[in-house]
């Protein structure tokens, strides 16, 4: 059973070096595999398991367990629309059905192009963005139907390619962090508002201004 | 539920207070077994005794108190402790009970009424026991396809799966195959095996009886029968010779199923699937219910019993008796093997006796070396030099509990092979021979050194590691033997075990032989210079001359000798008793001349054997279940065989045969009315058999069984066999067996039949390369004496310079290649 690419095989064995007990290396084995293939064949799995050195139902119950873990072929682009419940109220359905009038698929469908897969998810941890969607775990957040229609655009013209490599690419660099968004170096006072405080407050103020008879200038998506 | 606790010797004592009352525990056991032992049994699914605890189901809550103030607490994963409070029948237990069941209600479709295991559901018992009677759950529960086969025999229905990690575990951590796994996660959890790769375990069979639902179940069980119409009773496995305890299951007359019964000695409750299931065998269409005799149009026809007992004790008389022999009586009760050892040696008079089939061991190494017990060979500190078959293909429940001791008690197994077995991953260290050097290699472990030039295919540090290993064991070795090369002389295993019983006279051993009362065989005499009691003809005939009336002056000939003469027309009467030379004595021409050769041949069997077609008298005989009896496991533990069903037509008993062969000889076997007579006789003329009477049998604290005496009797040291050097033959053959085979027990199992793998010659990867043949390619292999060609399978597990081929399979016969002149058989592989 070989699935693994020559160069990926190599890979694999040094992964398995690093780990006391070669069973260690599934996980990060599963991940090679759906790097090379966007999702995890039964194939890999199955040469996983005579790497690590256990039964191939082992390597499928570990990944089967892990929602990130695909097990069938899906396409260069999973987009998953949050429809739990801050995207729900702020129109995370609506935009599912037009996500799925755009691109003609139901939830769980891959586009006849292979391009993209489309996913209805619960929260994903976006809450204050909302509605929120990842596509291959990259954030976009606030979307109107409009917005996504042009990310759907961007994506397949390629222009988003820097920004959302092929589904199954793993990080490879540590995340570049500014030194301002470090936790914990910057005194309080002069630390960023946070979103949730500073939506607050816009709110907040949008309502004086309403009731001031003034147009309001924060901005919302209802 | 049926799993009893453990029983446990308390040597740390610890008091708690279980429902107000004090009792003592042992510190440190799980408080689940604590309580049942002390008379408050706890409710539970997930945890078995006979595996380790996982906490999966909650069933088992019980309110724990340690000094700061009860909680609800898993009793299967809680460690007795002192002073413990344990309350397990109080309001918060009950609550919790009645919760976790509703819970695992929630989902279940209560489908009882066409379930196999309702009637005896732990998770029906309990509900009605401890649940809450009504569902408030009135969503849709989750739905699955019902019953997807995980294999060939095992069913499983995923909807009334309660996810209690009985059969994964089991799977994995004691069969050692985890070919089930849950997969997914949340409701959505569920077992699975690989796509396409089906839960093929020679255990499987046993997740379906510890599975607390009716989530697992066997097809050749299934919708056969309710439990509250089986009738049951306690008996032995005699699919081989591990002796496992069962319950025989009947309805109707009819056989429907075994269960494992956990005797702690021997099998724990296991079962392997050929024994589990070769009830079917006792079914089968094709069983012998009446005599046959050979017409003058040269077919087998039905005859009446008296007209081939007649016929039968013709030849016999016409016969002289040195030219009588008896092959066979490995699978008989202890009583029958008496009865026709006593009938061959004391009424015919031959000595030309054998149980074995050349494929065992000299009766006088098994019975003379020092005996050890599967609970001593697999205890916590022993050290096991094992030189058998492969376990797991041959001894499948001792593999079981070898596997347990090398994992969970720290045993160390030197494992000394011809090629890697079922066993291989779990010894400490595992050396693989070529054939017939294992003499060689033992004096070397034994010496500390390799000899200089090394010895083909030893690696030098492994042997170091065995060396020392086998050194510092002293009075914890342990020595497993038997025949792991069919096609190698068993005189090399022999000088092996001889040679360390020298040199370490405190190492015990077990003798792994496969047939299933093998031990009780030879222990009755039915193997040539021997009579019943270990008593050797030389020394103790008189003895025996003075209960039966005569014995045979001079010992005769084993059944590679008797078919030798047999095929120089020296043998008159031929008995086989169940015996089927055609099919298992390895050296396939001498097998067919000398049945060929015989002049009469008298079968008595179940089934029509090759060797049976070959007959001129049939005997059809009752088997398992159909006949009362003892038997004696390899460790020469004697255990009842009860009868459940009577047997088919006019099948009897193997011990009536040869009372009534006696009586038309005008002599009297000494048994009028049951087996129970030629046990007493048998057990009060033998030293080896004291204590071991019918009354000390069915004691109730017998019920795992007597052991026999198993100390040493002097034996004559066998001298090493003579090697040739290797001939322009660039190989030597190993033969060994697989669980599922052609044999005809297996053959007449509907669910086992059709698991016997293909043949196939087995190469190492660097023998194999230069054939430049992949897997599947048709190689034929030569021998001096015969050839025959099977496809190729390239195995790791294969030392170089050695090809493996299997007894008994369809396609490709080794027996052919086999002369049992020769030590090894060497042989020659090329592309057909
Ligand atoms: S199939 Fe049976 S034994 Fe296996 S997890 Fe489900 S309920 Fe437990
Ligand atoms: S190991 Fe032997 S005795 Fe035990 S169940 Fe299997 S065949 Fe029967
Ligand atoms: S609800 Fe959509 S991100 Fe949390
Ligand atoms: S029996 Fe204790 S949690 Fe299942």
């Amino acid at each position: 059973m070989s699935r693994f690419s020559p160069a990926n095989l190599r890979l694999a064995q040094e992964i398995i070096r690093r780990y006391p007990v070669a069973k260690s290396a599934t996980i990060p084995l599963c991940h090679l595999a759906q790097e090379q293939d966007g999702y995890l064949a039964d194939d890999s799995m199955a040469q996983i398991a005579e790497l690590v050195g256990c039964s191939s139902a082992e390597v499928l119950g570990t990944a089967s367990f892990y929602e990130m873990f695909k097990m069938h072929s899906v396409g260069k682009f999973c987009l998953g629309v949050c429809t739990n419940i801050s995207c729900q109220l702020l129109g995370g359905e609506e935009l599912l059905e037009h996500a799925e009038q755009t691109l003609g698929i139901r939830p769980g469908g891959t586009t006849a192009d292979g391009l993209f897969t489309l996913e209805d998810v619960e929260c994903i941890a976006a809450c204050t963005e909302a509605p929120a969607v990842q596509v291959n775990y990259r954030y976009f957040h606030r979307l109107t139907p409009q917005d996504l229609d042009q990310l759907i655009e961007e994506l397949r013209s390629g222009a988003l390619d820097d920004v959302v490599p092929a589904h199954g690419t793993l990080g490879k660099v540590r995340q570049d962090l500014g030194e301002d968004r470090i936790a914990n170096i910057t005194p309080p006072e002069d630390q960023i508002e946070p979103v949730w405080l500073r939506r607050h407050r816009e709110l907040a103020e949008a309502a004086a201004a309403a009731d001031a008879g003034t147009p309001s200038t924060a901005g919302t998506n209802s | 539920m049926s799993e009893k606790p453990r029983k446990i010797e308390i040597t740390d004592p610890v008091t708690i207070t279980v429902d107000g009352r004090e009792v003592t525990a042992q510190n440190g056991e799980l408080l689940i077994d604590a309580c049942e032992r002390n008379d408050a049994y706890i409710p539970r699914f997930c945890y078995h005794p006979r595996m380790n605890p996982v906490g999966m189901c909650r069933m088992c809550l019980v309110e724990v108190d340690t000094g700061r103030g009860p909680a609800l607490q898993p009793s299967c994963m809680i460690p007795v402790a002192a002073e413990m409070v344990v309350d397990t029948k109080n309001e918060q237990v009950s609550k919790a009970q009645d919760g976790i069941l509703e819970f695992l209600l929630a989902n279940h479709p209560l489908d009882c009424p066409v379930c196999d295991k309702g009637g005896e559901c732990p998770l029906q018992d309990q509900t009605m026991a401890y649940g809450p009677g009504e569902s408030r759950w009135v969503e849709e529960k989750r739905h699955y396809e019902k019953p997807i086969a995980i294999s060939e025999t095992v069913y499983l229905d995923r909807e009334r799966c309660i996810l209690c990690d009985r059969c994964t575990r089991f799977a994995k951590d004691v069969a050692g195959d985890p070919l089930i796994h849950f997969i997914d996660r949340g409701s959505n959890t569920e077992i699975a095996t690989f796509p396409d790769e089906p839960f093929c375990s020679y255990f499987s069979g046993n997740t379906v009886q510890i599975c607390p639902v009716g989530a697992l179940t066997a097809k050749p069980y299934r919708f056969r029968a309710r439990p509250w119409d089986l009738e049951e009773v306690e008996s032995t496995c005699t699919g081989c010779s591990v002796g496992c305890r069962i319950t025989v299951q009947s309805s109707r007359n009819q056989v429907l199923r075994f269960q494992g019964v956990d005797s702690d000695p021997v099998n724990w409750s296991w079962l392997c699937d050929k024994g589990r299931f070769g009830f079917e065998a006792i079914n089968s269409e094709e069983r012998l219910a009446e005599p046959l005799m050979l017409s003058s149009d040269g077919t087998l026809s039905p005859a009446r019993w008296a007209e081939a007992l007649n016929a039968a004790a013709d030849a016999i008389r016409a016969a002289d008796p040195t030219s009588v022999a008896v092959i066979g009586g490995a699978q008989l009760t202890n009583e029958s093997q008496y009865a026709w050892a006593k009938f061959a040696k004391g009424i015919i008079g031959t000595d030309h006796v054998d149980a074995q089939l050349g494929d065992g061991l000299a009766a006088e190494v098994v019975l003379g070396l020092p005996g050890a017990t599967i609970d001593q060979v697999c205890a916590p500190g022993s050290t096991v030099l094992y030189m058998g078959p492969d376990p797991k293909e041959e001894l499948s429940v001792l593999y079981i509990r070898l596997k347990h001791a090398a994992q969970e008690d720290g045993v160390q197994i030197i494992e000394l092979s011809p090629a890697a077995s079922g066993l291989s991953p779990y010894a400490s260290s595992s050396l693989h021979y070529r054939p017939a050097d294992l003499p060689k290699l033992v004096e070397a472990l034994l010496a500390g050194e390799l000899p200089d030039q090394g010895l083909p295919g030893i690696d030098a540090a492994e042997f170091t590691k065995a060396s020392q290993a086998l050194l510092a064991a002293e009075q914890n070795l342990h020595v497993v033997i038997g025949r792991a090369n069919l096609a190698e002389s068993a005189d090399c295993v022999a000088v092996a075990a001889s040679a360390v019983h020298q040199a370490i006279p405190e190492a015990t051993f077990l003798s792994a032989l496969r047939r299933a009362n093998l031990r009780g065989a030879l222990e009755a005499g039915l193997t040539p210079g021997m009579l019943p009691g270990r008593s050797s003809l030389a020394e103790h005939g008189q003895a025996w001359k003075e209960l039966w009336g005569s014995v045979p002056s001079t010992a005769g000939m084993d059944t590679t000798q008797i078919l030798q003469a047999a095929a120089a027309s020296k043998v008159d009467v031929l008995i086989l008793l169940g015996a089927d030379p055609l099919a298992d004595f390895a050296d396939r021409s001498l097998a067919r001349r000398g049945v060929a050769g015989a002049r009469t041949v008298i079968s008595l069997d179940r089934f029509l054997t090759a060797s049976t077609r070959q007959a001129d008298i049939v005997f059809p005989i009752a088997g398992f279940a159909e006949c009362e009896g003892t038997h004696t496991n390899l460790e020469g533990r004697v255990t009842r065989l009860n009868q459940k069903v009577t047997p088919p037509g006019t099948a009897r008993t193997d011990w009536m045969i040869a009372a009534e062969l006696a009586a038309l000889l005008g002599k009297d076997l000494g048994v009028e009315r049951d087996a129970h007579e030629l046990w007493d006789e048998f057990m009060a003329h033998s030293a080896v058999h004291a204590g071991v009477s019918s009354a000390a049998l069915d004691h109730p604290d017998a019920a795992d069984g007597l052991l026999l005496d198993l100390g040493p009797r002097p034996f004559v040291t066998p001298v090493a066999p003579h090697v040739a050097p290797q001939s322009s033959y660039s190989l030597r053959l190993i033969v060994n067996r697989t669980l599922y085979d052609q044999g005809t027990e297996i053959h007449h199992c509907d669910s086992s039949s059709g698991l016997a793998p293909a043949a196939s010659v087995r190469l190492s990867p660097a023998d194999a390369a230069p054939l430049g043949a992949e897997d599947g390619t048709p190689v034929t292999v030569s021998s001096p004496h015969g050839s025959i060609t099977a496809a190729l399978v390239v195995d790791s597990g294969v030392p170089k310079g050695s090809a493996v081929l299997r007894h008994n399979l369809e396609g490709a016969d080794p027996g052919l290649l086999i002369d049992s002149a020769d030590v090894v058989c060497e042989i020659r592989v090329e592309v057909s």
